[in-house]
């Protein structure tokens, strides 16, 4: 399957979606201007690989920000991780900050898929 | 040319650190936030209190960049996407302040989004958010319709407003948002 990395810059995350070895991280700041646009090809990347996935999907958030438009594709990025089964969300956040790990519990309650916390 | 030392005396009584006018777009956002970041680095800021200014701002500069276009066909009454933004600092907070037209009819429904959010409380905000967050789409601008709760969450106060009007059409909507500094009190 195609590899997607992404370079982080000061409005969007570094992305690396990597089926063959196994790495799916969403990294650093999202503030891009039109974040539907910016995460399609991640949902589009997704659903492709929701037809055969890894029997384990160990998928990182690490994020330092993000706008409130992309709390909605983050949610939707979840929503396509619920019916990938064996799939867990790590949920990185900086020890002092609150509103990440708040954030994170948010999604956690809004979908199906367990939750592991981690600081940095 | 007196007006220049007339506004720098403004800006230093009323502590604002930055004042921007004209046009608003996502570089112009991008170059404002790292302006506001340099600025907290050089005082050092702590980490926690820039996350929630930087924060505040990123909503309130997107908002501008987002409506600032529905105005963009009116390019002969000098309105434009012509808004302001500032940043002030006193020794307890920080406050974001912003202003920019919007046309008379979408008052009602921006003053029953923030008069919602600022009859609800820690608790009540962050169920609204979740709310909003489960339930809506994006909007055809892209906006998730969560500036204004994030930005009551991130601030612990309420938003203050006002309406100006202009003329017939417009409005001056100006927006202030406190974020107090960690530490301070």
């Amino acid at each position: 399957m195609e590899i997607i990395n992404l370079e982080g810059t000061e409005e969007s995350p570094k992305i690396i979606l990597d089926k063959e070895n196994s790495i799916f991280e969403i990294s650093g700041r999202s503030l891009p201007e039109d974040a539907a646009e910016f995460y399609k090809p991640v949902l589009e990347w997704l659903e492709s690989y929701g037809q055969s996935p890894n029997s384990e999907t160990l998928f990182t958030f690490k994020l330092e920000y993000f706008n409130t438009a992309s709390s909605k594709l983050i949610l939707d990025i979840l929503s396509k991780l619920e019916d990938v089964t064996g799939t867990k969300i790590s949920w990185y956040y900086h020890e002092d900050d609150e509103d990440m790990s708040e954030a994170g519990t948010e999604f956690a309650d809004l979908v199906d898929v367990p939750f592991e916390f981690k600081t940095y | 040319m007196k007006y220049v030392y007339e506004l720098h005396k403004t800006m230093l009584a009323h502590n604002l650190i930055i004042v921007y006018e004209g046009e608003f777009t996502q570089e112009i956002t991008k170059s404002v936030l790292a302006m506001a970041e340099r600025n907290m680095d050089s005082i050092g800021e702590s980490a926690s209190t820039k996350r929630k200014v930087f924060n505040v701002m990123v909503e309130c500069l997107q908002n501008i960049v987002k409506h600032a276009e529905d105005l963009n066909e009116k390019d002969d009454d000098g309105l434009r996407n012509n808004a302001i933004f500032m940043l002030g600092k006193q020794a307890n907070e920080y406050i974001i302040t912003s202003g920019n037209p919007v046309r008379n009819p979408v008052i009602e429904r921006i003053q029953t989004k923030l008069d919602k959010v600022n009859s609800l409380d820690k608790d009540g905000l962050k169920g609204l958010y979740k709310e909003i967050l489960k339930g809506g789409e994006l909007s055809d601008k892209g906006g998730a319709g969560l500036g204004f709760v994030d930005m009551a969450r991130k601030s612990g106060e309420k938003l203050e407003y006002n309406f100006e009007p202009i003329n017939d059409e417009f409005s001056f909507f100006a927006l202030r948002t406190v974020v107090p500094r960690a530490g301070g009190d």
